[in-house]
């Protein structure tokens, strides 16, 4: 079997990667403090890191968004069904039967249909979803200004509902990492930019 | 200058505090008189009247303006019916009512001899100006003459009382210190600490933690710092009115009366982008600030008067509780004393409502003697630290009405002299000119005070989880969502079993994974 090495993530993109992992495990962990799960940094202390978090997040997010426009990376999150079938018949069971990944990783493919369709939608809709109703939700003095006559628990529990869905995002995508050619594979890959890629030529 | 050292310690501009400093830094006080030089100050006074009559030769004006006060009449000015007030129609649950109770009472009343409901209020003469504007500290009223000082050593208990030296004390008189306003307000209810909590003897000079703004070490304000006066009327609470109508800081308009913690702070009286400047729309600055009233002294916080009458012996007897404070009296019944008591919260929009004796009562419930009045929506209330004071206390059971006892005297109807309260609760009806069914019951009560005296320094405030918490301070406050307190169950019972599912969904795939290996090795 042959081993081929593609450069894949360029620098900028593994420090987003990181940088917004690190941002959204800080989010989560203060946002169920001060959603009163358990008692961590004190709730001051998770509300202040929260909303410093966000508003880093908030930076971040416009040179992410920037970034994939202007260097036609977008091209890698255009959703595709072809394969899609295939993707999840591997994962469902062709990976318990050690077959080779239906759509390998190359230079012009970086993300298979599943991961298309998730990243997109992570990065198009819960992102913007849970930075909308952040900022609502932290603005609460505001409202009247605007005329809004919201209740506050309506945009807290949108909110919240957005936490779960990230939590749940954050551990199907940590366990994903393990499916790669090797358990390390693909994590190295985001630390060094190079995947190793197993059966292509 | 100043505003830099702010800044320095704060590490972001505080305007409030700022703003605050700068109203209340020391005024200069100065005056163009020396009453002890005062020609008719330097006579023998025979009486307390006499001196009245002195200080009304220059300042003619002022019993005038005394006798609208509410320190004059015990009736709330804001109350066209004269129903509202210690000589209305109010009540407690301490000693209950001032009708038929009045020597004692009155002890504390800006006048001389309010002994019984003939008390002339129109008179001049009987207005105690040195109670007030006295300097010396050795003016005292006795507090069974109604109103007058002894006129010669007299024994009250373990103290004894002297007869004033009217020319010193008359050429001392000045604004009124602290002593002069604590020397009936921190002892409301006839003892230190026993009504408000907020207002006891440890204020006379306090120490930094106990009131940030009172000690000595500090701004040493006096009370007329907050309760700013004018021709003789106090800006406070009075019973229809609240403290202040509008709640606007000097800085917005220089002429709006003091007393409310934004007159001087601001409405955002925290460093700049602190989320506790937006919090002031609907909690109140005592909320956080005042974490436990009561600190130094205990206060009495129940007062069960059924269980008066006891004896031993045949004799009346007290029991000494814990904290040194009586537990048990037979003239009085049954009490609990706290110290470091963590107020109760309501909504408050600065008003309260007083349910009068002619009110019909249902004593199947708990009887609130006054209500807090306020709610979530209303854009004026704020939420506010309260001590309850809970009692036990006659009514009058034919007319389902409280009653008013007739409790202090040495005539037989006086309860505290035959310990009939059917005779006492008859006699003290007919002078508050109230019909008696000849029946009565005891029935539990509330009464609400606001806390707002004994403000913490900024680092004894409380913290946001102390009420960003499921069991937090507001937690019987509802109708309203809090970060921290409150969540949408269902939302998180959901939320909560697809993590579950996610770990259960990973874990499998992963396990199966190996188990697929191992079986292809």
């Amino acid at each position: 079997m042959t081993i081929s090495k593609l450069y894949l993530y360029t620098r900028f993109e593994r420090f987003w990667h990181w940088m917004q992992g690190m941002l959204i495990l800080l989010l989560i962990v203060t946002g169920f403090e001060v959603h009163g799960v358990y008692r961590l940094l004190g709730f001051e202390t998770a509300f202040a890191v929260h909303n410093l978090c966000a508003w880093a997040w908030l930076v971040l997010y416009a040179f992410i968004v920037f970034w994939i426009v202007t260097t036609g990376e977008w091209k890698h999150y255009v959703p595709t069904f072809s394969k899609m079938f295939e993707v999840i018949r591997y994962y469902t069971s062709g990976i318990f039967r050690g077959e080779a990944h239906p759509v390998p990783k190359s230079e012009r493919v970086k993300h298979n249909p599943l991961q298309r369709i998730t990243y997109l939608g992570i990065v198009s809709l819960l992102v913007p979803f849970q930075m909308v109703t952040g900022f609502i939700y932290y603005y609460y003095n505001r409202w009247p200004q605007f005329g809004w006559n919201w209740t506050l628990s309506t945009v807290a529990v949108l909110h919240t509902i957005g936490a779960f869905a990230f939590l749940v995002y954050l551990i199907v995508h940590v366990y994903m990492i393990t499916t790669g050619h090797t358990l390390g594979s693909h994590l190295k890959a985001m630390f060094t930019g190079y995947e190793n890629i197993a059966g292509g030529d | 200058m100043q505003a830099a050292v702010d800044k320095a310690e704060d590490g972001g501009v505080a305007l409030g505090r700022v703003k605050a400093r700068q109203v209340s830094s020391k005024p200069v006080r100065w005056v163009t008189a020396d009453h002890s030089a005062h020609p008719i100050l330097q006579q023998e006074f025979k009486s307390p009247e006499e001196v009245t009559k002195a200080c009304l030769s220059c300042h003619n004006e002022a019993a005038h303006q005394v006798h609208q006060t509410i320190h004059w009449t015990w009736k709330d000015p804001a109350d066209g019916e004269g129903l509202m007030g210690k000589n209305g129609l109010t009540l407690n649950n301490f000693c209950i009512s001032i009708h038929s109770n009045e020597p004692r009472c009155t002890s504390c009343h800006v006048g001389y001899g309010w002994k019984d409901a003939s008390f002339d209020f129109s008179s001049e003469e009987k207005v105690d100006c040195l109670v007030c504007h006295e300097r010396t500290g050795t003016y005292k009223k006795f507090p069974t003459k109604a109103g007058y000082p002894v006129k010669e050593a007299t024994k009250f208990g373990k103290k004894t009382f002297v007869p004033p030296d009217y020319r010193l004390i008359s050429a001392s008189v000045g604004r009124p210190s602290r002593e002069n306003c604590g020397v009936c307000h921190f002892f409301g209810g006839g003892g230190d600490a026993v009504k408000h909590g907020d207002l006891d003897s440890s204020l006379f000079n306090p120490s930094r933690d106990l009131d940030v703004h009172m000690n000595a070490e500090g701004s040493n304000f006096n009370c007329q710092r907050c309760h700013t006066t004018e021709a003789h009327f106090i800006s406070g609470r009075t019973y229809k009115q609240p403290a202040f109508t509008e709640r606007k800081s000097l800085i917005e308009d220089d002429l709006v009366k003091l007393i409310s913690c934004e007159s001087c702070h601001t409405e955002k009286p925290h460093r700049s982008g602190h989320k506790a400047n937006d919090h002031t729309d609907k909690v109140a600055c005592q909320t956080c600030h005042i974490p436990a009233f009561a600190r130094v002294i205990p206060t009495k916080m129940q007062w069960d008067w059924s269980q008066a009458g006891r004896k031993k012996n045949g004799k009346p007897y007290k029991v000494k509780g814990e904290s040194g404070k009586p537990s048990y009296d037979t003239k009085k019944g049954s009490f609990v004393w706290e110290k470091d008591v963590v107020p109760e919260y309501f909504w408050y929009n600065g008003r309260m409502d007083y349910l009068l004796l002619t009110d019909t009562i249902d004593a199947t419930r708990v009887v609130k003697l006054n209500r807090v009045l306020g709610d979530k929506d209303d854009a004026d209330s704020r939420i506010t630290p309260f001590k309850v004071h809970r009692g036990k206390q006659p009514y009058d059971k034919g007319n389902s009405t409280m009653a008013v006892p007739h409790l202090f005297g040495k005539d037989q109807s006086a309860y505290w002299k035959s310990y009939d309260w059917n005779q006492a609760i008859a006699a003290g009806m007919q002078a508050a000119k109230l019909d008696y069914s000849g029946e009565y019951g005891f029935v539990e009560t509330e009464y609400h005070y606001p806390i707002t005296h004994m403000v913490a320094p900024a680092e004894n405030s409380l913290q946001c989880v102390d009420c960003h918490a499921e069991q937090g301070r507001l937690a019987t406050l509802s109708g309203f969502y809090m970060p921290g307190r409150d969540r949408q169950p269902l939302v998180d019972t959901i939320g909560w079993l697809a993590v579950a599912f996610a770990l259960l969904g990973v874990a499998g795939h992963g396990l199966m994974r190996l188990v697929s290996g191992k079986k292809r090795e």
